[in-house]
């Protein structure tokens, strides 16, 4: 591993402990982190946007036009038309005319209602609606063909369950009686649905959570303390530097908080 | 468009069933490629696919043609058995024919949407006539047997979608109904809606953060304005904006998205003017924080700890870090109320959170907050709609196994017609 790889791992892993020290309570080390990652997070999405979006969708559509002529002898002027709207969100910044970035928004937020309309529907009605009618197997239950209760019972389940759970989320009617009953029913599945996802997921983060221990160990402490590679010195002298501006950290803060105090009092 | 469709389909037919009935295909003077056949006079070629009709793919874009034919009588016996088919495709019927794609043995279908032939937005141009060769390949790849050309296809686009006509009847259905309980709502009916836990404990929690003199962290989660969780926390951050102006307390609201932001801001700004108070409004209690998913989870994880807010309401569209944020918050001491419709987040917000709206009840809450007839004759438009769900579930469930139980395919009939395709 050459020095420069050496010392941007080093960085990679500082970064992890920043963040890890969260676990014990906000520090200067997490607020490092956290500051870094925000700025280039954003930097990095303005350039991501620029490419991915504003140059190929706008600008390279009207290329073969004359920025005097404001684009409008380009082979296809009407990609002005979202420019402009796109344009009028920057009136957020003048209180006169602030009113006018409203219409690229309603256009937004109209034009993604009505595609998201027809696709919620079938995506979570008519096809659920399609899942839930199934043919429980019956033929299971009582004759030809092997005895398997099991699959034959969870298309019951699964029936069932599906319109208790749409009991639970009957807002017309308060939660008594029968229909009480069966709504209570339906929040019970649907927890036992919510317990079995948590499980999977929590299983999923400790596989990320692994990963990083990984990364520490063999991408980082396997190498910088390895006496076989040529840097191992300067794991030690990183270590070292450590360990030096914790103690430098902790003394500073307690002369702040000592100087805070006879403040205080005098 | 219909009667042109039907024309092209015709012809179609037509071309197709004159190729298939005049030539044997190992007799046609098909060499006019390169790739054509590389035949072996000691060993008998495969037979050739029949039946082979090209029409333009229903129900779509255009841009697309979808090939469809009977299998060789080698398909997987006889002498030289047929391992694959090779799709080629010409503007023209003498040729040259260029290949499109292949199917394996038992394939009856083909659907040419996209190849040399792309135009420049990356599709195949509609409205140009094609034509098309199925080659049955052994597996040594020497010795194929052309069909028949069919041709001349074009593709084109369709206006309506035969497939999701079961959609178009549904968002009908609650159309209607919605309209119906929006004329009830507005002529003065009592629509009654039951308590929402989650939502009558907002009031509480702004009172709370009052009296400690904290302020209020609202997140919007990583949702765009588009998606309808988003939407819906919108209606509910409005509402807690307007008791956080008539109470005066201090109100966060951290965004990850600019637009997002940006109608957050008009949200909470019209709000305070609801409420009063438009002097109170700042621009700065809306701002935008990063792009970044885990970014955004560190700088809202700083926020909570450094400015210790009294409540947290979580409510829009959350992905993974729905723990790590609700864990903070809990570990601050905050009262937290969380809201979603991603179903993978749920328990994470129930399990760190005081209160949790679960999926559907986060679109409840913004019509039980506001009261306002739209949204209250849509809330009701909704919970009828359920019903219909409900009662087509089981007629559904209950006509399968009658009809299965009879040998019947009726029940199977009644199922296919809530089936959306495409």
């Amino acid at each position: 591993m050459d020095f420069e790889t050496f010392l941007w791992t080093t960085f990679g892993a500082f970064c992890t402990l920043a963040i890890f020290s969260f676990l014990y309570k906000d520090n200067p080390f997490y607020k490092f982190a956290e500051h870094l990652m925000v700025g280039t997070a954003t930097g990095y999405f303005s350039v991501l946007l620029w490419h991915n979006s504003l140059y190929p969708n706008l600008f390279a559509k009207l290329a073969d036009g004359n920025w005097y002529m404001l684009w409008l002898n380009s082979s296809a002027p009407w990609y002005l038309i979202p420019g402009l709207l796109g344009l009028l969100m920057w009136t957020r910044f003048s209180k006169q005319y602030s009113w006018m970035s409203r219409w690229p928004m309603a256009l937004y937020i109209g034009i993604s209602a009505g595609l998201a309309i027809p696709l919620e529907m079938s995506n979570r009605v008519n096809k659920q609606l399609y899942a839930m009618m199934s043919d429980i197997s019956w033929g299971n239950f009582f004759g030809s063909g092997l005895f398997d209760p099991i699959s034959g019972l969870s298309q019951v389940i699964i029936l069932v369950g599906a319109i208790a759970a749409l009991a639970y989320f009957f807002f017309s009617k308060a939660h008594t009686g029968a229909f009480g009953g069966l709504a209570k029913f339906g929040i019970w599945i649907l927890m036992i649905g919510f317990g079995a996802s948590f499980g999977y997921t929590v299983m999923a983060r400790i596989s990320l959570f692994i990963e990083r221990v990984q990364f520490l160990n063999r991408s980082w402490i396997q190498v910088a303390f390895d006496s076989s590679n040529t840097n191992h010195h300067s794991g030690y002298i990183i270590a070292f530097l450590v360990v030096a501006m914790a103690i430098l950290a902790y003394i500073v803060r307690e002369i702040v908080a000592h100087l805070k105090k006879s403040e205080n009092i005098s | 468009m219909k009667p042109l469709l039907i024309t092209v389909s015709l012809l179609s037919l037509m071309t197709a069933a004159s190729f298939a009935q005049s030539d044997p295909p190992v007799e046609q003077p098909m060499a006019t490629d390169s790739t054509m056949v590389a035949s072996t006079p000691s060993i008998t070629p495969p037979a050739p696919v029949s039946s082979l009709e090209a029409k333009d793919s229903p129900d779509d874009h255009g841009h697309s043609i979808t090939l469809s034919w009977e299998p060789s009588a080698d398909d997987g016996a006889g002498a030289a058995t047929v391992t694959s088919y090779v799709i080629y495709h010409s503007t023209s019927p003498e040729g040259p024919f260029d290949s499109v794609g292949s199917a394996i043995s038992g394939a009856t279908t083909f659907t040419h949407s996209s190849a040399k032939e792309s135009d420049a937005a990356g599709f195949l141009a509609d409205y140009v006539d094609r034509y098309y060769r199925i080659d049955a390949v052994t597996a040594d790849q020497t010795i194929r047997t052309p069909s028949s050309v069919v041709g001349p296809v074009q593709s084109s686009g369709q206006w309506y979608n035969d497939g999701r006509t079961p959609v178009a009847v549904a968002v009908a259905f609650f159309g209607l109904l919605s309209l119906f309980f929006l004329k009830r709502a507005k002529a003065g009916a009592d629509l009654y809606v039951r308590p929402l836990g989650g939502i009558e404990a907002v009031d509480e929690a702004i009172g709370r953060a009052t009296e400690m003199g904290k302020p209020i962290l609202y997140v919007l989660g990583l949702g765009t304005a588009s998606d309808i969780s988003t939407i819906a926390s919108f209606t509910i951050l409005g509402r807690v904006a307007k008791r956080v102006a008539e109470y005066q307390t201090h109100l966060i609201v951290p965004c990850y998205d600019p637009i997002v932001m940006a109608v957050a801001q008009e949200t909470v700004k019209a709000a305070y003017m609801d409420a009063g108070r438009p002097d109170d409004y700042k621009e700065d209690m809306v701002y935008f924080l990063t792009n970044s998913q885990f970014g955004y989870v560190g700088a809202v994880n700083g926020i909570m700890l450094r400015q210790l807010p009294a409540t947290n309401v979580y409510m829009g569209k959350f992905y993974a870090e729905s723990l790590l944020l609700a864990e903070t918050g809990a570990l601050a001491g905050s009262i937290q109320i969380s809201g979603t419709d991603e179903v993978a987040q749920i328990p994470f917000f129930v399990v760190a959170c005081d209160y949790t709206l679960i999926g559907e009840e986060l679109y409840a809450a913004s019509a039980y907050l506001g009261r306002e007839p739209l949204l209250l004759g849509s809330l009701k438009a909704q919970d009828y709609a359920k019903a219909a769900v409900i009662i087509c579930a089981l007629l559904g469930a209950l006509a399968l196994n009658i009809a299965a139980a009879s040998n019947a395919t009726w029940g199977l009939t009644f199922k296919e017609f809530f089936k959306v395709t495409n």
